[in-house]
């Protein structure tokens, strides 16, 4: 990827952060931890890698991208009205009554959400559908599915995972958003240490592990892709990223900012935008 | 002799025609292609069929990813696990989604038998009714199986249909056109109307015979749509008839007879008795055996109407 690409992206991804804290602000509710440990993952690939058009969001020939952690609905929202699905001004409507932003996802609502998350763990399988879908009718477009760390407790996920190594689809890339905290504490503490990499490649993945806040790492991973093999990339990711007083603490999961966190988070967003012209 | 067929094998052979007619349709198993009769399907179009292993959550989610991608999936398994456990997928990734999924589950109520309560499906219609989106129905013979199959894949949207798997007479004419939202008068009556599902229709059509001899004329009706239920009939019956009493092999709550009450309650108030089981588990046993301890035949039904008529 060139550099001034990369600082696109940046862009970009500061943007969606800032769209986060005001419109969490604005609402007083809404999850940034997870939001923000995602943003480089859905910058970069409906900014830079993904086959759609916001003018025709259900056209035939399209990639897909299933957000199965849900809650991540305020990056998700922000990524898809500055790709052009919606008008920015709608964020504002987030989480409110009569909005088409619901706290977590419906599909088609808005223009660009291919499926409705938020009871964790149904993700992976809706994306298989959909991916054994497109195979079955010739289309060789490709099916992302993000999935969170915590979110992989559920047993459903397993289920996909089993299913996706049988089938070896190279159609579909399973993401995993390894931010190594859920709600109620580290991941480590709830469910104890595994090998995530180990047992993946158990059930018959080709695993990519990368750095998922690295846009450059990301690029590379999804060019690593193999043909005719199922594919996991665990993108190991911090959650909270980009304001460091968020970052790897559990209580921002979902706490709401008060005046003078939001006054700080934003200075610091401003402040990483000035380093990027440097 | 009237032959008795297995609605599930009626079942695995509409799946079959339909499956050739429209290219779109994709079946899917959890590792009981035989017994949910996907089998037939599964030979003729393999390129169609997918069996997922036991993982009736991940089938619930692949379904709804492949009618995302264009296709009609028909996911078969036991009423007990989808939605028993499909539950929240079912809400999440079908009704909510309005997605056009086909779950056709088999092996429903005291009907299954020696399996036992874990199998015993009894709250899959009172699971799916109350779900947005979602059209319920609960065919009764071979013959509105057949039509009821058909019209949820004609039907755009989710589709839950409840096949039994009990012997059952042809009660219907072949020429029989199932719609959804309409319930079937099989006898015409005037003392009293009868309103069963599935496989307890043959039940309240033998009892109105029994009636007929004791001089009370029956309305017997077939509701295999419960939802949307035929609410025109149901007010039609409640003010031409002295009551009802509806039958059912399901919980009490929740099924056609909760079904049934919320119609008249709220138009033409009138007396509704309901044959279901009534707030306890099954058991294991022979099917007859269990319909006999647990309230659902002829004879209960017949004390029902007497405990209304006199």
């Amino acid at each position: 990827m060139k550099c001034n690409e990369i600082k696109e992206l940046k862009k970009v991804a500061l943007s969606v952060r800032r769209d986060c804290i005001e419109v969490q602000k604005l609402v007083g509710s809404g999850h940034l931890g997870g939001s923000f440990s995602v943003v480089e993952l859905l910058t970069y690939l409906y900014f830079s890698r993904m086959d759609i058009d916001p003018k025709m969001p259900l056209k035939k020939n399209r990639d897909v991208l299933i957000l199965s952690k849900g809650h991540a609905s305020l990056a998700y929202y922000s990524i898809l009205a500055r790709r052009g699905f919606f008008p920015l001004d709608e964020l504002k409507t987030y989480r409110k009554i009569n909005s088409r932003l619901q706290g977590h996802t419906h599909i088609d609502e808005p223009p660009g959400v291919e499926c409705s998350t938020g009871s964790l763990g149904q993700g992976l399988s809706y994306g298989i559908g959909v991916a054994l879908g497109y195979k079955k009718a010739n289309l060789d477009n490709k099916v992302y599915v993000i999935l969170g760390d915590g979110e992989i407790q559920e047993g459903q996920i397993w289920e996909g995972i089993m299913l996706q190594g049988k089938l070896q689809m190279d159609n579909l890339i399973t993401i995993i958003d390894n931010n190594k905290i859920q709600l109620d504490d580290t991941c480590e503490n709830i469910m104890g240490y595994y090998n995530l990499k180990a047992v993946l490649q158990g059930f018959n993945h080709n695993v990519i592990e990368i750095d998922g806040n690295n846009f450059e790492e990301i690029h590379k991973a999804i060019n690593q892709i193999q043909e005719n093999k199922s594919n996991i990339i665990i993108a190991n990711t911090v959650k909270g990223k980009g304001v460091s007083f968020m970052e790897n603490v559990v209580a921002w999961h979902a706490k709401k900012l008060d005046d003078e966190e939001y006054n700080l988070s934003l200075n610091e967003l401003d402040n990483r935008e000035v380093h990027l012209d440097e | 002799m009237n032959s008795m067929k297995a609605p599930r094998d009626a079942y695995g052979e509409i799946l079959l025609e339909l499956g050739s007619e429209n290219e779109r349709v994709f079946v899917l198993t959890a590792d009981l292609a035989s017994s949910t009769k996907t089998g037939l399907f599964a030979k003729q179009f393999p390129d169609r069929f997918l069996n997922v292993g036991i993982a009736e959550q991940d089938m619930v989610g692949i379904a709804a990813g492949l009618s995302r991608a264009g296709f009609v999936p028909v996911f078969s398994t036991f009423a007990c696990f989808a939605p028993g456990r499909t539950y929240d997928q079912i809400r999440q990734s079908i009704a909510y989604s309005n997605a056009n999924v086909k779950i056709i589950s088999t092996h429903p109520g005291l009907s299954i038998g020696m399996d036992g309560a874990i199998h015993q499906s009894l709250d899959d219609i009172a699971l799916t009714r109350e779900l947005p989106n979602m059209v319920v129905l609960a065919p009764s013979d071979e013959i509105e199986t057949r039509e009821a199959v058909k019209s949820a894949i004609e039907h755009e949207g989710p589709v839950y249909v409840r096949v039994g798997r009990k012997e059952c007479p042809k009660l219907l004419d072949s020429k029989y056109k199932f719609q959804i939202g309409k319930g079937y008068i099989l006898r015409e009556g005037k003392d009293i109307t009868l309103i069963g599902h599935g496989s307890m229709v043959s039940a309240i059509n033998e009892a109105a015979g029994i009636l007929e001899r004791e001089g009370i004329s029956s309305r017997v009706i077939s509701m295999a749509s419960i939802k949307p239920i035929d609410r025109e009939l149901i007010i039609e019956s409640a003010k031409k008839t002295k009551g009802i009493v509806t039958a059912e092999d399901h919980f009490l709550y929740g099924g056609l007879y909760s079904a049934v009450c919320e119609v008249v309650s709220s138009e033409y108030p009138c007396i509704v008795k309901g044959i279901a089981v009534n707030d306890t588990f099954g058991e294991s046993g022979k099917p007859e055996e269990l319909y006999t301890k647990y309230g659902l035949t002829k004879e209960h039904i017949i004390k029902k109407v007497f405990e209304i008529l006199d």
